[in-house]
């Protein structure tokens, strides 16, 4: 469904990223983990248009999207939920739902994603006329995630989704994850640094250190590999 | 929500018929009124770009002087020769001075649009600094082109500027942004605003919001600067300067920026707080100064901000 090939990104003179490619299967939930500035916001910022890469490639559904701005690589059906819970703090939850349907022209396809998305957040359905900026950390991780399925992905790119999560909200979150992928069918490409819980809910993973995979395989098999454990899993 | 169609239709109405009593009204009054109609349109403007856009501008006073230049050209050039000899009727006059403003308006949107391609681009600090810049440049352009009057401006523009005029078109400028603002289209300038990154993620694009709020601000400012220089009869380029620029963006930051209205009550009352200190003379822009640190300090969201975030539509 998405192939990475070569991708090289540079913030000014510094190389981000370094001959980093990657397939995604339809219908997977794929992990990319890493410490920190490792290179996995950067892979899925490039990926999502929001980054300019600098060499190498970025297909999608077969389709070169490398050089594509953000909006039209999103009307493709590739979404992106951003680091840090980056919803529109002084909207709506509503209306920020709505923007996540900006460029979705199916009015009852809409309503269904709606009906979709409270479904799986009741929450959000509590909370439609409150504004954004003053819901919990884990409600608006929520809230970001409903937005993106609002744009009817079919590959939905989820940027560190615990990050700083109540712990019990993170096990629903994810939880919530691993169902959108099987009921859904939407294929996943999840970004973490907790690479317990990403190795966990994923069936394939990606190892990223400092710009460059150096790791890769089933999420299976990773979790039982004695040198990611000593890295990452903490023996 | 055919609401704010029936608001301006009512204000339309209301400028017709101030208009029909104005020769009753003390011409003093007429006048403040008059000011006070075009800092609304200038502040209502600026704020769909620094309010709900979150694009810091500093350059409103000179897409002003582009609308106040172009569309006293417009009446002193072309006027003579569309209304002969006799000045034309009244009718054929407002029909005039109309397309005046309107060039007016379209020649500042398309500075602004010339302006805001390459720049909007740009952040915070660095987008008030180009902008800041360009209206400069333009003064400094109407300063030496010998054609425009040069430092002495335009003289004898003739006195179209009514109550009605000036109303009209502030109606029109608060429609137009309250319209845009509550739109499904519109939210993407709170989007914008509120996080460029995630609204980039889920679709929009951000740049073309920008330009939009640029060039329809722009719009506005022009057809204000026509108004005013209607009004004064003549304009000079040093009238547009960034102090002018400044005074609009105190306009908008006192009224709580994004808040359409409190940005209208800040400009009732910072052109009103003038006129009132007049009588301590030279103390008058100290005390003016000081008021406004005063109400920076105690009330930083906007004077007239009650709610958190938007007001409720």
């Amino acid at each position: 469904m998405l192939t990475v090939t070569n991708l090289e990104v540079c913030y000014g003179a510094i190389s981000a990223l370094r001959d980093v490619s990657f397939t995604i299967e339809a219908g997977r939930i794929v992990t990319l983990i890493g410490g920190n500035g490792a290179g996995k916001t950067t892979t899925l910022r490039t990926i999502s248009g929001l980054l300019r890469a600098k060499r190498g490639s970025i297909t999608f559904k077969g389709e070169e999207i490398t050089k594509l701005p953000p909006h039209q690589i999103v009307a493709r059906g590739l979404c992106h939920v951003p680091e840090g819970r980056m919803v529109f703090s002084n909207l709506t939850v509503d209306e920020n739902l709505a923007m996540g349907a900006y460029l979705q022209s199916d009015k009852a396809r809409i309503a269904q994603n709606r009906e979709y998305v409270f479904s799986i957040f009741p929450r959000l359905k509590e909370r439609l006329t409150q504004a954004a900026g003053t819901l919990s950390g884990g409600e608006q991780q929520m809230l970001a995630i409903g937005r993106a399925l609002m744009g009817d992905p079919k590959l939905l790119m989820l940027d560190e989704p615990s990050l700083g999560i109540a712990p019990k909200l993170i096990s629903t979150i994810f939880e919530k994850i691993v169902e959108i992928n099987r009921v859904q069918g939407i294929t996943i490409l999840l970004v973490e640094q907790n690479a317990n819980l990403a190795l966990e809910v994923s069936h394939d993973a990606y190892v990223l250190e400092t710009g460059s995979i150096v790791m890769r395989g089933a999420s299976a098999d990773l979790r039982n590999n004695p040198e990611l454990k000593a890295a990452y899993l903490g023996g | 929500m055919p609401k704010p169609h029936l608001y301006l239709l009512a204000a339309l109405l209301a400028a017709f018929g101030l208009s029909y009593y104005s020769d009753r009204l003390d011409p003093y009054y007429l006048d403040v009124l008059t000011g006070i109609g075009i800092n609304i349109i200038l502040a209502v403007s600026l704020n769909l770009v620094n309010g709900y856009t979150g694009q810091f501008s500093l350059g409103h006073a000179g897409f002003m002087s582009v609308g106040a230049y172009l569309s006293a050209g417009v009446t002193l050039f072309l006027g003579p020769r569309l209304l002969g000899e006799d000045g034309g009727t009244a009718v054929t006059q407002g029909v005039l001075f109309f397309f005046a403003l309107v060039a007016g308006g379209l020649g500042a949107a398309l500075a602004g649009l010339l302006v805001g391609v390459p720049s909007l681009r740009l952040k915070g600090d660095y987008l008030a600094l180009v902008t800041l810049g360009f209206g400069e440049i333009i003064r400094v352009i109407f300063q030496n082109v010998e054609f425009l009057g040069g430092a002495l401006g335009l003289n004898g523009i003739p006195a179209y500027t009514t109550i009605f005029w000036v109303l009209a078109f502030g109606a029109l400028a608060v429609f137009t942004v309250t319209c845009l603002v509550n739109s499904t289209y519109g939210r993407g300038f709170l989007a914008t605003k509120d996080d460029e990154i995630a609204a980039e993620a889920v679709g929009l694009n951000t740049t073309r919001y920008k330009i939009v709020a640029f060039v329809v601000g722009a719009f506005f400012a022009g057809a204000a600067g026509g108004l005013y220089g209607h009004f004064k009869m003549t304009i000079t380029p040093t009238g547009f300067d960034f102090t002018k620029s400044i005074e609009i963006v105190v306009m908008v930051i006192l009224g709580g920026m994004g808040n359409t209205l409190g940005v209208i009550l800040a400009a009732i009352l910072l052109t009103l707080l003038p006129e009132v200190l007049r009588p301590i003379a030279e103390y008058r822009m100290i005390l003016y100064s000081f008021l406004l640190i005063v109400l920076m300090i105690s009330r930083p969201q906007g004077l007239f901000n009650f709610k958190f975030g938007r007001a409720k539509s």
